[in-house]
């Protein structure tokens, strides 16, 4: 009995991290429809910025914005001189941000060696909290919060501000945006830069449980994706959903059919794919 | 693929700078001994790769790149971590470089992949590729291993958690790829002979980002083994003790490496590991690999730094043997196998007829001293075999170690 609850509730933070990781992707692929194969490394490089920082004095949570910072202007640095020039061409995007993605991670070997290094759990939240007689880690219990928080969050900036109703305006009929003066170009940078700064953010909250270390990005990526398609691209609370019920099928999925890890991760991904294209709460595409 | 070349140009370089500067000896031939080093530079297995060639260096550094009166080449070539990159690279050092002999690769399934084509070739291959069955059922014969294969280090481990620990019950969890299987089978057999009993194996897959779902099915044992490689042991400790988990862990080799332990904080205290080489060997050949290693690359030496060293003094013992001739390559893996040393940072080994080494493995704890992790040697087993104490042909006839084998007793 008591494993289930431990799965049940391992399963729910685990999803929040999860959505951490795949809220920017789904923001990118949803609005901007380059599917970014460099989302995994962003998320790495995060964490790995981090690891620089706090060796320098910051403290975990500074070290979260500031890595997070750091890899929405690499972000932007991509999307303004790599990916604007391909838009439309998915195929190139794809190409070239898997690309990306290989230089990136040839780069970090260099600049933070091969060593796997670990990121210390931010003081306050290390230990276990007693929930129904069993133990939790705090800190897996507080990603979930986090989550949660975007959530509301990134749905509030989308909905319900001006910035958001012209990045939809802008989405919906670009050119139709451009004539009324919305500059859909800066608009897209803005995004990308917003989804390249969730990865590295949750990078950096994922540190302490993931620890950082070549090969990262390529582990992380393809849940990403698998989130993404399950919940339906563009949709916020599609990412949401996913990202737990991803959760549900990682930890359940592993315990009882460890054979099988793989085909309960990614069969539902398969399903959902040939009965509902556009994912569980995508909109069909226009 | 240019930075490659660059850095591939530059060893040679360093190499032949670094042997022109010296007096010729008197024994020295024309040709120098070109030696290959497939190793591991880019992705996952990155870090045992760079370790790889940094303990060859170290080893070459202390020889000024002469062994046996000839100078000596190193290329060094990097396979990607995977087989298909090992044969194209094996190729190359095979038919192009015309090396005399092969340091490497690092991973099993890489060695499998070359070994057939190397044999034909009849290329001397020095290796801490842990395969069992290389050394065993489907013998390479210009192969030498001097560091053990996957289950010689576990099998004196499991004697350890028996006999002076006296656990009863354990949970095993490794990487589910062919190291895995073979180190944990190992433990399981040898633990099982002195009364203990494996209750659970449990197999994350080498991409595990999150090991909850595993560390949630663990009750009821005396302790738990885990044979994880990589960065996997780093990820699995911090997740276990986050859990609050408190039962003691017995790692493998990669998982309470020397060179890993700068990685980990507290949640390594107290694991007790088995290794081929220990930071605490008290021996000058030690002493000097330590400080050399931390003197060029800040890195005290762990299992492949120090591995690829080992293979380098059996290179120079045989090189000796034969007057520093590898063409007669007959003759010069008759040398690699007959070479028996006893000052040795893994202290003295020697081979069996399958090319495997028989020596010192060491069980030790990782304790805290000052702001540092160490490894603190408890017990030596000297002259262990890779077949144990069990009768070689007894061995021989049992199905290879893997993920059923030996199964549960339910």
């Amino acid at each position: 009995m008591s494993l289930w609850v431990v799965l049940a509730v391992n399963s729910i933070t685990f999803g929040g991290l999860l959505f951490l990781l795949s809220a920017g992707f789904s923001l990118i692929f949803g609005l901007m429809k380059i599917p970014n194969l460099t989302h995994g490394s962003f998320f790495m490089l995060g964490a790995y910025f981090a690891t620089s920082l706090i060796a320098r004095g910051f403290n975990f949570w500074a070290a979260a914005l500031v890595g997070g910072l750091l890899v929405a202007a690499f972000g932007g640095v991509i999307e303004r001189f790599i990916l604007r020039r391909l838009a439309g061409a998915e195929l190139a995007q794809v190409l070239v941000t898997l690309g990306l993605s290989f230089m990136v991670a040839d780069v970090c070997l260099m600049v933070w060696t091969g060593d796997p290094i670990r990121i210390d759990t931010p003081a306050g939240l290390r230990g276990a909290t007693s929930m129904l007689g069993l133990g939790f880690p705090t800190y897996r219990l507080a990603i979930s919060l986090i989550a949660v928080v975007f959530a509301a969050a990134l749905w509030a900036l989308l909905d319900r501000t001006r910035l958001g109703a012209m990045i939809r305006a802008g989405v919906d009929d670009p050119a139709m945006a451009r004539v009324v003066g919305i500059r859909v170009s800066r608009l897209f940078t803005i995004v990308f830069c917003l989804g390249a700064w969730l990865a590295g953010f949750a990078g950096v909250i994922g540190g302490p449980i993931l620890s950082v270390y070549p090969g990262l990005d390529q582990e992380m990526l393809p849940l990403a994706l698998v989130v993404v398609i399950l919940g339906g691209s563009g949709s916020l609370l599609g990412s949401l959903v996913g990202s737990f019920v991803v959760g549900f099928l990682y930890n359940f999925g592993q315990a009882m059919f460890p054979e099988l890890a793989y085909v309960v991760l990614f069969l539902p991904m398969l399903i959902v794919l040939v009965v509902r294209p556009q994912g569980l709460f995508g909109r069909p595409a226009l | 693929m240019t930075a490659k070349l660059d850095r591939r140009t530059f060893l040679a370089g360093t190499a032949l700078a670094a042997a022109a500067t010296l007096p010729r000896p008197a024994r020295a031939q024309a040709k120098p001994v070109r030696i290959g080093l497939l190793t591991v530079k880019t992705g996952p297995l990155a870090q045992g790769g760079i370790q790889m060639e940094q303990g060859t260096i170290r080893f070459l550094k202390d020889r000024n790149y002469t062994l046996a009166g000839r100078k000596v080449e190193l290329i060094v070539a990097d396979t990607g971590g995977n087989p298909a990159g090992t044969k194209t690279k094996t190729q190359e050092l095979v038919e192009r470089d015309n090396v005399d002999m092969i340091f490497g690769p690092l991973a099993a399934f890489e060695l499998l992949a070359i070994t057939d084509y190397a044999a034909a070739a009849k290329m001397p291959i020095l290796s801490l590729a842990a395969a069992e069955d290389m050394t065993q059922r489907r013998p390479n014969p210009y192969f030498v291993r001097a560091s053990g294969t996957s289950a010689q280090y576990l099998h004196p481990l499991a004697d350890y958690a028996a006999k002076e620990l006296k656990f009863k019950r354990v949970i095993t969890l490794a990487d589910d790829f062919a190291f895995g299987h073979e180190q944990m089978a190992g433990f399981q057999r040898v633990f099982e002979d002195a009364g203990g009993r494996v209750v659970k194996k449990l197999w994350p897959p080498l991409v595990t980002p999150d090991y909850t779902p595993y560390l949630a099915q663990i009750s009821g044992v005396d302790a738990i083994v885990q044979g994880f490689a990589g960065s996997n042991p780093l990820k699995f400790m911090k997740q276990y003790k986050d859990q609050g988990l408190k039962l003691p862990v017995l790692a493998g080799a990669p998982a309470g490496d020397d060179a890993l332990l700068k990685s980990f904080g507290d949640e390594a205290l107290g694991m007790i590991s088995s290794n081929f080489y220990t930071n605490d060997f008290d021996t000058p050949s030690n002493k000097r690999l330590i400080d050399g290693m931390v003197r060029d690359y800040g890195n005290i030496p762990g299992t492949y730094s120090a591995g690829l060293y080992v293979n380098g003094m059996v290179a120079e013992a045989a090189l000796e043997k034969t007057g520093g001739k590898t063409d007669d390559r007959e003759a010069f893996i008759k040398a690699l196998r007959a070479v028996k040393l006893t000052d040795t940072p893994r202290g003295p080994f020697h081979f069996d007829h399958f090319g495997n080494v028989v020596g010192s493995f060491y069980i030790r704890k990782c304790e805290r001293k000052g702001d540092k992790l160490v490894n603190t040697t408890i017990k030596a087993y000297p002259n262990v075999s890779q077949f144990w104490t069990y009768d070689e042909k007894w061995f021989l006839t049992q199905p290879v170690y893997s993920r059923d084998y030996p199964p549960l007793k339910s």
